[in-house]
């Protein structure tokens, strides 16, 4: 794979980057010093807690506190009063405490502060609350209804010409494509329909959400919380709560699990007001429970997929539907899987349709790629179908359409150089895909693609006098980051790795950073670093020109010493990083070096996963029995965590295929809001999760990476739903394949089995 | 909420009797606590009885074991004696819950939590287990295992009752025992589903009595009588386990909820008879 | 609702507690004992973040009453390294990559260590069924499972 690669980082031979040093947070993990959300404490704290709705959908008349405030210990009592009208972050605010309704079972509608969290629980019972309990409805297509009830008044679809006269649940319309896709199904020889449904899946990071904030009379605040990004937590915080920004201090913890569900804020406003409220300190810590009904799990999505191909092979066209679900506020991420849907195909003709829907269910958040695996589901799902109809091997089938560099992706943008054909070609050539299969097993492949991101980033890079440098990055460290900033760092200076020290700094510290989400961080804060490492590289070479009285440009820079360029510059002893920075003070005092950009060029990252399962034909029980994930790296910094990138992220895929899954009752409660219910894989479910890292370098960073964070979690549902149908003889439609329903699919096929 | 670790069933037995409100038994405490930290139970009172000595014993009784109320699910599944003895009652014991939850939790509370769910009831009730009582003034009393639930969350106890031990009796000869349950995942899940099959052989090879019990399609645990005369003088041949498989999902009352439905558990109940009685009359075999 | 006073011992070490009654274990670890090493990950039992070991066997401390320590030998993840010296799974986490987040990782020790105590040479299979109870969401289990089994084979050569 990688001599096809012409870009010139491809022959750079590197000391550090590819090998597997021990994180530098690694011991405080392994031996419970690492300092969590939950695990910070501060004198005289006070205890918070959320009173939730227990409606799906109602309308809150009047809320009474005076008998909560009267409980031994209660401090304070927050509602929607203590919060002023936000134009800027006017559904963040509505979701964090409701205002005229609660639009969801689980929407926060008051929060005390009390000594203790008995008497905090005691006071939550004692709140009153007068709802007059509305419709609701929870289901994607149902809330898409004319007659369906209607979550707010206002709702006038945007991205419709002419604009609807009238509200309904459907916030956004969106288009993406080119060519004729009518004209392109007339061509094919083939074409397959199917409509698909999955249910919504959580986050299930093991850490609740928690924070501890302390905001004084006169507006400066400290915040600790766990979350992916702690410059918007402050903003948003900052927005809520009037305060400055540079007042706010909030520090990022130990994060115990993201996915991106930890890149908004639930509980810190609360935390902040009921601070301000009683001059105290106030932790406030999520029960699992109300993680699941009242953070943001990913959206319940169906979608309607049609493509067309030619008998040898060629996608005609591709069209697709989607219509996606993200709770009671507008933002579901269907337009990023309208967008991914067909994104690793070369069509001429594409068209995907989104709708962003509304509905009685807790507000959606970002979950590893968000929006994409959803459509990619449905997709792949249908590309197995096609490819199997057609009689072609489906990898060679996706091998003929596979977007390349400067095809027109199906969502608009050329593709620069990317991996996708690398990916299928490496898992075509794997020993897994023609290794043989036992009884009622069967082998399924999918690809899948996400973006990545770049966005706000800013590094500072301290030359200390013993030689040793402190690497401050503002991207909290989500699964090992810390060590591949390090392994960059190190690798650009010239030292080793034991000689950089990483930490992740508060907001106050460090200029802007964009949250830890997006795939972003190895690119965009390695991206930072490696230049910021340049920039002080750049320092050190101008004190040993002044050292040396010779000229800047005669000094370079070589494995960590400060060297003359060539044989004109004079001959000098080179001087090491240590050599350097022992004198700067009299060479002009501290050496830094610094980054603040918003870099672009995050590149795209393909993925291509094979799985073998075995079904039960009389249970329905699905086992994962071989899983090879196979993706493009880029560049594995520690390949390690790139490893364990898509090993959790086939994983979490294998999950949402099987079994995970949000249960509503008719009242339009959650059924299954803990662990015991909401089935994420255990241990004993899984094979070890091989992986292969493709690396075709991105052109857009000085060592070539790609994220790697959030592709792995597209293929998997239609990987093992396309072995499902290879080895029972049925195409799941729905997500989660639970075996009740794989039961019935497979009953359905063959009768006979039923044992009656 | 008042807690109590009372050091023998004597002390137990007065201290419940005594007390006025919600009380609650706490053994391994793996359903108890969940219960309350879930806000579904508010007790007056917690009476720990893992202070009495005896409640953590296994004891040899009339060639079969006496297995006391606090004996965790990890304390059974390393005694070889009861393993080797009724292998689907220990096996049926040892899938509750994870490594954790076995270090805590009983067969004993199992059966008095009262879920139609429980793994280890469909055991005992096949194993024909006996349950040993305790009230009032230290009276006893005797009853099988079938007889303790009788409905979701209830039991025949009376108030001031504790179960003191659970007898699993002799085995005849040429019997054995399994029990299999379904579940989505492979730990970690409640029994969907759950199949119990103890049977004995004649010297002939053909089966001489069988008991067939059932768990989660139903508001409590069912000894389905049908299941067990289909395989009653068979030698467990496909007709005979086919009947019985009918038999056992004919059976069935269930309900759809999160975990599964009508329409699943019916089967399925009669796909796991079918091949718990299979290996239960692999073990009868020898 | 009085307090109740227990005497235990953690990691070793002698430890008084007064609690509530209604108190978990986990709770007077984190709260009260500044034990913070422990993690609430669900409150039921269905996770395994806040493993230890009461009297050497494997449990959850959100399981288990405060009062019910009274007597007992409790091991926490405190107590798994010898002052500056790691245990050996500590060292094979960190050499495999065994964590991401790492929040589920003091429960996977906790329990990792009680496996090896009750069986130092466990198949894939048993280590994983054991860990069946410890919830991991970023890793997939793959790298755990393989720091458990290297360790398993160093302790089992040393």
């Amino acid at each position: 794979m990688l001599d096809k690669a012409k870009d010139a980082v491809i022959d750079r031979e590197f000391k550090l980057v590819g090998s597997r040093p021990v994180r530098p947070d690694g011991v405080d993990k392994v031996t419970g010093r690492a300092r969590f959300g939950a695990d910070i404490s501060a004198p005289g704290m006070l205890v918070g807690k959320v009173l939730r709705s227990p409606h799906a959908h109602a309308r809150i008349h009047s809320i009474d506190i005076h008998a909560a405030l009267q409980v031994p210990g209660v401090k304070a009592v927050v509602t929607r009063d203590d919060f002023a009208e936000n134009a800027k972050h006017k559904d963040v605010l509505c979701n964090v405490m409701a205002r005229d309704k609660a639009l969801y079972e689980g929407h926060a509608v008051a929060a005390v502060a009390a000594t203790s969290a008995a008497a905090a629980r005691k006071a939550l019972k004692l709140i009153k609350i007068d709802y007059d309990i509305l419709p609701h409805v929870t289901d994607v297509d149902e809330a898409m209804r004319d007659d369906a009830p209607l979550l707010h008044d206002d709702m006038i679809t945007s991205g419709v010409d002419p604009a609807p006269e009238k509200p309904s649940n459907v916030a956004r319309r969106f288009e993406f494509g080119h060519g004729d896709v009518d004209d392109g199904f007339a061509k094919a020889d083939v074409v397959i329909e199917r409509e698909f449904k999955t249910e919504a899946a959580h986050q299930a990071y093991i850490e609740p959400h928690a924070c501890l904030a302390s905001l004084t009379e006169d507006g400066h605040g400290e915040l600790f919380c766990c979350t992916q990004g702690h410059y918007a937590v402050r903003d948003i915080c900052a927005s809520l709560c009037g305060l400055e920004v540079s007042k706010l201090r909030v520090t990022a913890s130990e994060i115990g699990g993201g996915f991106g569900g930890k890149t908004t804020v639930f509980l810190e406003p609360l935390a902040l007001v009921l601070s301000r409220k009683t001059g105290r300190p106030v932790k406030m810590v999520m029960s699992r429970d109300e993680v699941f009904r009242a953070s943001g799990p990913t959206a319940s999505t169906s979608s309607s997929i049609k493509i067309g191909a030619t008998r040898d092979g060629r996608i005609t066209a591709g069209q697709g539907e989607f219509r996606y679900q993200g709770g009671a506020f507008t933002g579901s991420p269907v337009q990023f899987g309208a967008m991914c849907a067909f994104a690793c195909y070369a069509l001429d003709n594409v068209k995907t349709v989104g709708y962003d829907v509304v509905t009685n269910r807790p507000k959606q958040a970002a979950y590893r790629a968000p929006g994409a695996p959803m459509a990619a589901f449905a997709v792949e799902s249908v590309i197995e179908e096609l490819a199997v109809k057609l009689g072609i091997d489906p990898i060679e089938f996706r091998l003929k359409n596979a977007a390349q560099e400067g095809d027109k992706s199906s969502y608009g943008p050329t593709f620069p150089r990317i991996g996708l054909i690398e990916t299928l070609e490496a898992a075509k050539a794997h020993e897994h895909y023609s290794a043989p299969l036992g009884p009622n097993q069967g082998r399924g492949v999918a690809s899948g693609y996400w973006f990545n991101f770049g966005g706000a980033t800013s590094v500072s890079l301290n030359i200390h006098p013993d030689g040793t440098v402190a690497l401050v990055v503002g991207t909290p460290d989500i699964g090992g980051s810390r060590a591949s900033m390090t392994l960059m760092a190190a690798e650009e200076l010239g030292i080793p790795y034991d000689k950089v020290n990483c930490i992740v700094a508060d907001t106050a510290s460090l200029g802007l950073n964009e949250t830890s989400h997006g795939s972003r961080v190895t690119f965009a804060s390695g991206l930072a670093t490696i230049e910021a490492a340049r920039n002080a590289k750049t320092e050190m070479c101008a004190r040993a020109a002044m050292i040396w009285e010779i000229s800047e440009e005669a000094v370079t820079w070589e494995d960590g010493h400060a060297k003359p360029a060539g044989a004109n510059a004079g001959d000098f002893e080179p001087m090491s990083l240590a050599d350097i920075a022992k004198i700067a003070e009299k060479t002009g005092g501290p050496i830094s070096g610094h980054f603040e950009k918003n870099p672009a060029g995050a590149g795209a990252s393909f993925a291509t996963h094979i799985v073998d399962v075995e079904v039960d034909p009389e249970t329905g029980r699905v086992e994962v029995k071989r899983f090879t994930a196979v993706q493009d790296a880029g560049k594995a910094i520690h390949p390690s965590y790139v490893e364990g990138q898509f090993q959790g992220g086939a994983v979490q895929g294998v999950g949402w295929a099987l079994n995970e899954e949000y249960v509503y009752g008719p009242d339009g409660k959650m059924q299954n809001a803990g662990f015991l219910d909401y089935r994420v894989p255990v241990c004993s479910d899984l094979p070890m999760i091989d992986t292969v890292i493709v690396e075709v370098p991105n052109p857009g960073h000085p060592y070539g990476v790609r994220g790697v964070g959030e592709t792995g979690i597209v293929p998997p549902m239609a990987a093992v739903a396309n072995a499902l149908s290879a080895a029972a003889g049925v195409r799941m439609t729905e997500l989660p394949m639970s075996p009740p329903k794989v039961l019935r699919a497979i009953d359905d096929t063959r009768p006979s089995i039923a044992a009656e | 909420m008042r807690y109590e670790a009372p050091s023998t069933i004597d002390q137990a037995v007065e201290i419940l009797s005594q007390a006025d409100g919600i009380t609650r038994v706490l053994a391994g405490g793996t359903d108890v606590i969940v219960q309350m930290r879930s806000g579904m139970v508010e007790p007056d009172l917690v009476v720990d009885i893992k202070r009495i000595d005896a409640m953590h014993e296994i004891t040899p009784e009339d060639g079969g074991f006496r297995v006391g109320a606090a004996v965790s699910g990890a304390q059974l599944g390393e005694h070889d004696g009861v393993k080797a003895l009724w292998p689907g009652v220990v096996e049926a014991t040892e899938l509750i819950g994870s490594t954790q939850v076995q270090g805590r939790a009983t067969m004993v509370g199992n059966l008095c939590n009262a879920s139609p769910a429980a793994d280890s009831v469909p055991a005992l009730v096949t194993a024909g287990a006996i349950v040993s009582i305790v009230g009032p003034g230290g009276a006893r009393r005797e009853i099988p295992a079938y007889e303790v639930t009788t409905g979701p969350g209830k039991t025949s106890l009376e108030k001031g009752e504790i179960v003191e031990s659970i007898l699993l009796p002799a085995r005849p000869a040429r019997s054995g025992d399994a029990y299999l349950r379904f579940i989505p995942r492979t730990e970690m899940d409640i029994a969907v589903v759950g199949a119990g099959v103890a049977l004995t052989l004649h010297p002939d090879g053909t089966c001489a009595e069988a008991k067939v019990a059932l768990g989660a399609v139903a508001e409590v645990v069912l000894l389905v009588e049908p299941a067990a005369s289909a395989i009653v003088g068979t030698r467990l041949e496909d007709e005979a386990l086919d009947a019985l498989a009918a038999a056992a999902s004919a059976a069935c009352r269930p309900i759809d909820d999160k975990r599964g439905t009508i329409e699943f558990r019916t089967k399925v109940a009669g796909v796991l008879a079918r091949r718990a009685a299979v290996i239960a009359h692999d073990r009868a075999r020898g | 609702m009085s307090q109740i006073h227990v005497s235990t011992t953690i990691n070793g070490d002698p430890a008084e507690f007064l609690c509530e009654p209604d108190e978990t274990l986990l709770d007077v670890l984190r709260d009260r004992l500044g034990l913070t090493g422990s993690k609430e990950g669900c409150g039921s039992g269905d996770c395994g973040a806040c493993s230890v070991t009461v009297d050497d066997r494997l449990v959850c401390s959100c399981l288990m009453l405060g009062a019910e320590a009274d007597g007992r030998d409790i091991g926490t993840i405190e107590g798994l390294a010898e002052g500056e010296h790691l245990h050996p799974l500590q060292r094979k986490f960190l050499d495999h990559a065994a964590l991401q987040c790492g929040v589920c990782t003091p429960g996977f020790l906790v329990a990792a260590k009680a496996l090896l105590d009750h069986n130092p040479d466990p198949s894939e299979t048993e280590v994983r069924y054991w860990l069946a109870g410890n919830l991991c969401r970023c890793t997939g289990y793959d790298k755990i499972v393989r720091a458990v089994l290297d360790t398993a084979a160093e302790m089992k050569g040393a």
